[in-house]
């Protein structure tokens, strides 16, 4: 039997994936069996590790279990969610999630505190600049509504954008 | 602007061109952005992420900088046209895995490239052939302001930008730079070299990112740290160390030169040789030679093939290329053949 995926050599590893309940079966020679099993290291890596630094949210078990249910309001995500995935899901959660996400944070980074850049439009709102900050709330609550699938009060906000963007542009 | 065209187009990274190019390949900058309000694309049901893609679309139609730039859908793309925006940098593999509700923006010189619905809402990048990140970083900094004026990013002020994975929090940044550093593997001290870089808090990767292994003396090194530093803080680490990694490649160059000249050129002139008979070769082979010819060329020891010339074969020798020259699908046998023929008749016109 050839290898299924150079088609070269002879397949001497037998492999068998479940993925979304659909079960194949690889045959591979050395040489790709090798390749695949880095790939697998590398991609099992990141995740692991995520969920070995998120476990630095609880220290006792009862913490733990608490840390765990805590859900992001928003989205649905719990904790214990995103420690197995290692990705967050939405913006809120770091709000819902910020006492336990900030020595996380502090152990990738070496910091949680952010010295960067600041949207420049944010940035005039912090100056109180009139008008920049009007339009920023109205995008702001265009994407929210995106986010609610609430698509006809989104229209009239996108509405209202073009509005406000002609108006300033004939100033 | 066509898929197609970019066959005819040599991208801006692998002009070859720029400080240092003979060490390094390219410098790259992208920024992870996400829109308040909606989950992140892993997170997102159907009609949010088409609200995102549409959203995205309108803000971009209204940027100056990306009025020639063409927005091309997954949906309406095949794997090999996929593939080849792969190959040429201007998306991840992720990216083309899933296609729904996902798309990039591709300006014509490939300078620029935004994935949307990635792993955030925005993956914008910016590509420069050469050691350049400084004007990489202006670019793309000017291209988050553009786009910030029309987009609402989550941001708060104490944790920065908001990302889908905590790596990226803070500034959203990572800056790699792709470096040819052929001496410090023949001489064997690159493993020295990359285990002091990992400690660093600085990551390397293979030619096509995360996941990928160096291949071909080929390496990508990119800064790890997104939250607690400034952009220029970060750009100014990695300016610093990859200087000095410049410098180690040097003077291995030299070394070689100097102790072991006959063989070295042994090296280069036998690459040379298989790539202008063999009629059946590996992508890895091809990456491996070209190599050996691409230091042959900064050296001066090979003098009537252009750098630009093996830039080029090495992305024209890829699966997809190759596939998309010949128009058809090719079986990975049918490629090493025509890789070869490629390349022959690259170097048989020189």
């Amino acid at each position: 039997m050839l290898c299924d995926l150079c088609g070269k050599n002879q397949a001497t590893v037998h492999l068998t994936e479940i993925v979304d309940e659909q079960m194949t079966e690889l045959h591979l020679c050395e040489e790709c069996a090798r390749q695949k099993s880095v790939q697998m290291e590398q991609q099992f890596g990141l995740a692991d590790l995520l969920a070995g630094l998120a476990e630095l949210g609880g220290k006792t078990a009862e913490e733990k279990e608490v840390s765990d249910k805590i859900k992001c309001p928003s989205c649905g995500l719990t904790y214990d969610d995103f420690k197995k995935i290692g990705r967050l899901g939405c913006s809120e959660c770091y709000t819902s999630f910020k006492k336990y996400l900030l020595p996380l944070l502090k152990k990738i980074h070496g910091s949680a505190r952010h010295l960067g850049k600041i949207p420049r439009v944010k940035a005039a709102a912090i100056n109180s600049a009139p008008g920049a900050s009007e339009l920023e709330e109205l995008r702001h609550k265009l994407q929210v509504a995106i986010g609610r699938e609430e698509f006809e009060e989104a229209a009239f906000i996108r509405d209202q954008i073009k509005e406000m963007e002609k108006r300033g542009k004939n100033k | 602007m066509k898929i197609d065209d970019l066959l005819n187009h040599t991208s801006e990274w692998l002009k070859g061109t720029g400080p240092n190019s003979d060490i390094v390949i390219s410098s790259r900058i992208r920024l992870a952005r996400n829109l308040s309000g909606i989950p992140f694309p892993h997170r997102a049901n159907k009609a949010q992420s088409q609200g995102v893609l549409s959203a995205v679309k309108e803000a971009v139609g209204k940027v100056d900088a990306l009025k020639k730039a063409a927005v091309l859908e997954m949906q309406d793309m095949d794997n090999v046209d996929k593939l080849l925006l792969v190959e040429r940098h201007l998306m991840s593999y992720e990216h083309a895995k899933v296609t729904d509700s996902k798309a990039v923006v591709v300006d014509p010189d490939e300078v620029v490239s935004i994935m949307i619905n990635e792993e955030d809402h925005l993956r914008i990048q910016v590509m420069q052939s050469g050691f350049n990140l400084f004007e990489t970083f202006n670019i793309v900094n000017k291209l988050d302001d553009a786009l910030s004026e029309h987009l609402d990013f989550a941001f708060l002020s104490d944790l920065g930008y908001l990302t889908a994975c905590p790596t990226n929090t803070g500034t959203g940044m990572r800056g790699s730079v792709m470096l040819h550093l052929p001496a410090l593997v023949m001489t064997r001290q690159i493993n020295r070299i990359l285990a002091a870089i990992t400690k660093l808090s600085f990551t390397t990767r293979g030619l096509y990112g995360e996941g990928t292994e160096a291949s071909g003396n080929f390496f990508q090194i990119s800064n790890q740290m997104a939250l607690g530093h400034p952009e220029e803080e970060i750009m100014n680490n990695i300016n610093g160390l990859i200087r000095q990694i410049i410098e180690q490649e040097e003077q291995g160059r030299q070394a070689l030169i100097a102790q072991a000249r006959s063989m070295l050129e042994d090296k280069i002139h036998r690459s040379l040789g298989t790539l202008e008979s063999a009629h059946i070769i590996t992508s890895q082979e091809t990456i491996d030679l070209l190599s050996m010819l691409r230091l042959g060329c900064d050296l001066g020891i090979i003098k009537d093939i252009t750098r630009r010339t093996i830039n080029e074969l090495f992305i024209l020798t890829q699966p997809a290329h190759l596939q998309k020259i010949k128009n058809k699908k090719l079986t990975p046998q049918e490629r090493d053949a025509e890789r070869a023929q490629i390349v022959r008749d690259k170097l048989k016109s020189r």
